[in-house]
């Protein structure tokens, strides 16, 4: 058994790219996701109607599928019914439907923990629900659930691994292709998920630095 | 006229009848507590008057204009009618300016600029005005109550309700919440008060209504009403609280 | 190439479906196995080795799935075995489903309160003791929920062994498209049979969750 780095090198600037696709795959998805959970969640607080149910189905059903299978389904799928996509807009829009359905359900869990105190103040300065939802509620409900929210998107990036089966080039891409032209699928596999590693820990620290600048509430003592 | 005329208000919760017929009528600067044993129905009649609760039958009037039953949108009672609550409710993720300044803007459109003004009066006048940057966790209750109030105020309401504003209080911190709803009533605001600070509501108050099993039961100018209570039920509650 | 009818398809699927089960409770088992033995090493072995296990969770919590089938993959062939997909799947999967195993039940363990150790210990008895008649009968009750819940998760990832080659439901639903290509009715029909395996538990999980900590919400 001997391990061989040294055939990596020269492919520095694939790993490169690869890097660069998942980075931004990931920024990108975790602004949208969050921002469409945040309309899931609002629409699914006001009750049963229609768009409530449909929203519920949504959720339901990508939490119970695999993330390929979605996957497969639009970039496959959507073609057959003439609606054309590209490889890197399927990988985008699951990822994008993936954090939204998830973060969406994490929302809900901090929304339903608002104090019945804060929506009755709300309530008697006049605000709407929309006012309310926007301006009360949100903001707390995202502090309670941070936590679970920073895991979410790391493994919603962790699991962006499979849009290289749809041929987009990212991080797992760049490791396939260098493992198709050196035979070193071992060592290259090993580089490529520690640089997952790191991402995900850099992904955390980003998160915890913004989480301690948006939720300066929570930190107590006198002024 | 009166400034708020309450007419035959009931209100059930289920089977359990809380207001069973409240006729009350208000003057403009009129400072009236509600005192009555726990279960008697004083917050409900409170939260009507606001609407957080919706009546079963009955009328309730604010200078002439109809104010429940959907007459009134939220954001038109909520400039007539300012609540104030036992548990402060402020919101955490707000400093105690942006929780005065939120209502006036959202709600009624001012300008920023004027809400920032008015929001610094209000603080102004319940001696909050340094802590203008604090998070509400950073506060004391007392001082929690204080914005509180200031909050409410900044809608610039006709009525002040005040429900058990100081039952959440270190007893310590009571004097000074107790002193700026003194000195709002010094101002002429109206106030309706649901207290159990029985010193309070004799000395600040101008009449004071005890409810009973979901009635009025007995009300009257402050003096009057806790030297010679007309009602058994009224001098047991009296000889129970002190 | 032949004409496939709805039937030819979906029986081709539940045909494949029976490995994505079959690979899913091995992969559960064996999770459950390996996982709770690192519980019991993380809750009460020496630092280094709480340490250890520490960092094996956050490795396997910490990469793509997808990668640690590749590495279970190509590291057997570094080692000098030639595995099958199945064999790599079986083993990546398992000690996937043991890391996030291990992870929920020490938070169990965690949330029994520190009062009932002490009483174990007044009473004399040794940490294996207190383990397993005090600590873990409390934390069982509380690690239902979570456990039935990340199984779902197991029924998921069983999915990423089609890409090391493994013929389950999303690999058979690959190569029917590959040969019927009608890939929106393949693709919903392999969807709805991972939803058919998932949805059930996921209710049962939020059911008994809502058991354990009463009707709170929604
Ligand atoms: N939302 C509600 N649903 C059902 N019952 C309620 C509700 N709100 C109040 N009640 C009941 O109505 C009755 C009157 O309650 P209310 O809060 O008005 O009393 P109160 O006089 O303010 O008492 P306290 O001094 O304890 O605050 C109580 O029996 C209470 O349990
Ligand atoms: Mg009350």
């Amino acid at each position: 058994m001997t391990l061989d780095f040294s055939t990596l090198l020269p492919y520095t600037d694939e790993i490169l790219k690869g890097l660069m696709t998942t980075v931004w795959l990931t920024v990108v998805t975790t602004f949208v996701g969050i921002a469409l959970a945040i309309v899931v969640a609002y629409v699914r607080d006001g009750g049963r109607g229609i768009a409530s149910r449909l929203l519920g189905a949504y959720v339901e059903v990508t939490r119970n599928t695999p993330f390929i299978v979605q996957l497969f389904f639009l970039f496959f799928g959507l073609p057959a019914l003439g609606v054309p996509i590209s490889a890197t807009v399927a990988a985008l829009l699951a990822m994008v439907l993936n954090l939204g359905a998830y973060t969406a359900e994490i929302l809900r869990a901090g929304i339903d923990s608002t104090a019945r105190g804060q929506h009755e103040a709300a309530r008697a300065l006049g605000l709407s629900r929309l006012q309310s939802f926007r301006h009360v509620v949100l903001v707390p409900a995202f502090s309670r659930v941070y936590p679970s929210l920073i895991s979410q998107c790391i493994i919603v990036m962790l699991g962006s691994a499979v849009v290289s089966q749809i041929s987009v080039f990212d991080l797992t891409y760049a490791a396939n292709f260098i493992q198709s032209r050196n035979f070193r699928g071992f060592e290259v596999y090993l580089v490529v998920t520690l640089i997952y590693l790191l991402l995900a820990v850099g992904l955390r620290l980003a998160f915890e630095f913004v989480g301690r600048r948006l939720f300066a509430f929570l930190q107590g003592g006198s002024s | 006229m009166a400034l708020v005329a309450v007419n035959d208000l009931h209100k059930s919760f289920g089977d359990l009848e809380v207001l069973k017929g409240i006729d009350l009528e208000i003057e403009a600067g009129e400072v009236v507590s509600v005192i009555g044993r726990s279960g008697s129905g004083k917050s409900t009649f409170l939260r009507c008057l606001n609407q957080l609760e919706h009546h079963d039958w009955g009328t309730i009037h604010l200078a002439d204009q109809r104010l429940d039953g959907g007459a009134m949108s939220p954001g038109e009672l909520s400039q007539n009618v300012g609540m104030v609550f036992q548990s402060f409710n402020l919101f955490p993720h707000k400093t105690v300016i942006e929780n005065v300044m939120l209502a006036p803007v959202v709600v009624k459109q001012t300008p920023r600029a004027e809400a920032r003004q008015i929001a610094e009066q209000m603080l102004d006048k319940v001696g909050m005005l340094e802590k203008i940057d604090a998070y509400p966790a950073q506060l004391s209750g007392g001082q929690q109550q204080r914005v509180a109030i200031a909050r409410a105020l900044a809608m610039q309401p006709k009525v002040l309700l005040c429900d058990e504003v100081t039952s959440a209080l270190d007893p310590e911190l009571v004097g000074e919440v107790l002193h700026v709803l003194e000195s709002l009533a010094a101002e002429g605001m109206t106030l309706i008060l649901v207290t159990h600070e029985m010193k309070f509501a004799r000395d600040v108050s101008h009449r004071v209504v005890f409810m009973h099993h979901g009635h009025i039961h007995e009300a009257g100018d402050p003096q009057t009403l806790f030297t010679q209570p007309k009602t058994p039920e009224l001098s047991q509650f009296i000889a129970s609280i002190l | 190439m032949t004409d496939f009818t709805l039937w030819d398809i979906v029986r081709n699927l539940l045909l494949a479906g029976r490995w994505t089960v079959v690979l899913s409770l091995i992969a559960f088992a064996g999770g459950a196995c390996v996982g709770l033995m690192l519980t019991l090493l993380r809750m009460g072995g020496l630092w280094p080795i709480r340490w250890l296990v520490r960092l094996y969770v956050d490795l396997f919590q910490g990469t793509p799935l997808l990668m640690q089938l590749f590495l279970a993959y190509f590291g057997a062939a570094v080692l000098g075995f030639d595995i099958s997909a199945w064999t790599a799947a079986s083993v990546a999967l398992t000690l996937f489903t043991s890391a996030f195993l291990c992870d929920i039940w020490r938070g169990c363990v965690e949330a029994v309160p520190s009062g009932q150790w002490q009483a174990a210990r007044v009473l004399g008895l040794n940490y294996l003791q207190s383990m397993r008649h005090v600590i873990l009968p409390q934390a069982l009750r509380l690690a239902v929920p979570p456990t039935v819940g990340f199984s779902v998760q197991v029924i998921k990832g069983t999915a990423l062994a089609s890409v090391i080659g493994f013929v389950e439901l999303t690999k058979a639903g690959t190569m029917l498209n590959n040969a019927a290509f009608a890939p929106f009715t393949i693709f919903a029909l392999v969807a709805l049979g991972y939803f058919i395996l998932c949805y059930p538990l996921s209710r049962y999980a939020r059911y008994l969750e809502r058991k354990l900590y009463g009707a709170g919400s929604r």
